[in-house]
């Protein structure tokens, strides 16, 4: 066989000798894939208890989830909490990157640490910490509690891809479309979004995908009608497990890899 | 020599760029504004404020009350000690998961290292609780991987495998490993294939050239993986919760019991400054060996 005795590296191993790596690559990849794929198969079951493979066939998991009004307000209250984030994460984080990088202020670099601490500290202290701000402020079980919750721990995300495109683009194309003439504003959104763009738009995804996702904030903030699809989900794992939740996983994952490969196009047209 | 008056302009007309360009910088900041504004007002002054609760008493008055409980009640030792405990251990697997993963990643061409990217890109990708509910389910006394365990011979009896220590790791761990893999993937494909090459030509071992090359060259991604791993699991709360069935009792999962049995703002404060010190500490004395900036924006 020649591929197995061909050199592998240059350190002339070849694919033969370090055949065990392959293996163990292996063993572990299916550790990876294999809880993120199971949801999907579990979730076309007919059975009440979660078995694999299934009997028997059947959408009966997906007829409940959406016959039922409580996690259909949930899906609706998550996508629209989602989108909302994704609005008003996007622009802030970008305004924020933007302003840091090209100012040349000597608190730039603080302000820039301020701004990431909600990657920092613990999520259980934001989310304890907005319970109780929030409910100083009556906005607890409220959209407008969730989203800005959501924006606040999405704009750390979408400042960094932001400032990582900043770092790779060539900003002397802004000033001299401001020594011709044009104005800061104009220089901007003329030369310089259009050449960020899809990191514009993947920061814009990662937020939708932030707020969708997450769990414990909402846990503490969300509530009453206003519930997200992740709150109702842990209750539901912590208390007892209803195949419902393969259906919504199976959905949720759909999404999530639906997002993945458009960050994954758009990351190729950048090229 | 008399100052010329052209002289003199300049140096005016300079200042007053000077000026400009400082008004110019405030104003630039000021477009951080609005992410200033939402942060302070969801992270940094409630934050804060949990921060001032932990020194207040049942009384209202200023004491280290709930600091000093924590120090005299065992019960709270054993959550630290838990929760230090999860987390290196989860740190560990993943280190030892994760480095395989990565140099063989690191080796392949790029059209094949893309495809075999998206095995650990999915799961980051998936939801974390998507992600628990499967490993519930996996590793149930009826479960696929007791199922498959009895079959080949590993037991003969359904082993418990889930609400306790054991099924707390295997989902962490699972969780966890893309953290590591990303940055570590990131130093290795840094490392220049002809060094390898030159070790070799110039006598060494495989095995010699890889210890005495590879490897430390590839530290420092392994050490930001592993930083960012064991930080994160500091603070976890969703998959102990589940995976943990109550056996396991983190900080993140104490702090939650307190408030919800005891409404005890002050001694849930207490815990989670305690857990806000210990992960900056951890930070920092990172932050003194590697650069956090690769770490954070290093090419992918």
């Amino acid at each position: 066989m020649s591929w197995w005795t061909s050199p592998a590296t240059e350190t002339q191993i070849s694919h033969g000798d370090r055949f065990w790596l392959y293996v163990l690559v292996a063993i572990i990849m299916l550790f990876l894939v294999i809880p993120t794929l199971i949801v999907i198969p579990m979730s076309f079951s007919d059975s009440q208890y979660l078995e694999f493979p299934p009997e028997q066939w059947s959408l009966r998991w997906y007829g409940e989830y959406f016959d039922s009004t409580k996690w259909m307000r949930a899906t609706v209250t998550s996508l629209q909490v989602g989108f909302l984030t994704l609005l008003v994460a996007t622009p802030l984080g970008t305004m924020a990157a933007y302003a840091l990088f090209v100012s040349g202020h000597r608190f730039a670099k603080s302000i820039f640490l301020l701004l990431i601490t909600p990657m920092i500290v613990p999520v259980i202290l934001i989310a304890i910490g907005a319970f109780y701000a929030f409910g100083r402020m009556g906005i607890n079980n409220s959209i407008t509690g969730l989203v800005l919750a959501h924006t606040a721990m999405a704009t750390p995300l979408v400042m960094i891809v932001i400032t990582a495109a900043l770092r790779s683009y060539d900003l002397n194309q802004e000033r001299v479309a401001r020594s011709l003439g044009a104005t800061r504003i104009k220089a901007f959104f003329t030369v310089t979004l259009p050449q960020i763009k899809f990191s514009v738009v993947t920061a814009g995804l990662l937020s939708f995908l932030t707020s969708f996702d997450e769990v414990i904030i909402a846990i503490f903030v969300s509530g009453g009608n206003n519930a997200t699809l992740t709150k109702h989900m842990f209750a539901a794992l912590r208390d007892f497990i209803d195949p419902t939740i393969a259906a919504i996983s199976t959905i949720m994952v759909g999404i999530s890899t639906a997002l993945l490969l458009a960050i994954q196009f758009v990351g190729s047209k950048k090229k | 020599m008399p100052v010329s008056p052209d002289i003199e302009k300049s140096s005016l007309h300079s200042q007053e760029l000077q000026s400009q360009k400082k008004r110019e910088e405030w104003m630039l900041l000021g477009l951080s504004l609005p992410a200033i504004f939402v942060i302070a007002l969801v992270v940094i002054l409630p934050v804060g404020w949990l921060f001032y609760l932990s020194f207040v008493d049942s009384q209202g008055s200023f004491s280290f009350e709930h600091y000093q409980k924590m120090v005299e009640y065992k019960s709270y030792a054993r959550v630290f000690i838990a929760t230090f405990k999860v987390s290196a251990l989860t740190t560990l697997i993943c280190v030892a998961l994760g480095y395989p993963i990565a140099y063989f990643l690191a080796a392949l061409p790029s059209r094949w290292s893309g495809i075999f990217m998206l095995a650990v890109l999915l799961p980051f990708w998936t939801s974390l609780l998507v992600r628990t509910y499967a490993w519930l389910v996996l590793l149930q006394r009826k479960g696929l991987l007791n199922d498959l365990a009895i079959q080949i011979g590993l037991w003969d009896s359904p082993v418990k495998l889930v609400h306790n220590m054991t099924g707390t790791l295997i989902g962490m761990a699972h969780i966890m490993l893309p953290f590591l893999v990303l940055p570590l993937y990131g130093a290795m494909k840094k490392i220049e294939p002809d060094m390898m090459q030159a070790a070799s030509n110039l006598g060494a071992s495989p095995v010699r050239a890889f210890c005495s090359i590879y490897l430390p060259l590839s530290v420092s991604g392994l050490a930001a993986g592993s930083l960012i791993v064991f930080v994160l699991c500091l603070g976890f709360y969703v998959t102990p919760a589940v995976l943990g069935g109550g056996r396991v009792v983190m900080v993140a999962t104490q702090i939650t019991a307190i408030l919800e049995h005891q409404f005890d703002w002050g001694a849930a404060s207490a815990l989670g400054v305690v857990l806000l010190l210990a992960t900056v500490l951890v930070l920092y004395l990172a932050g003194r060996f590697f650069k956090f900036d690769t770490a954070l924006f290093g090419k992918r």
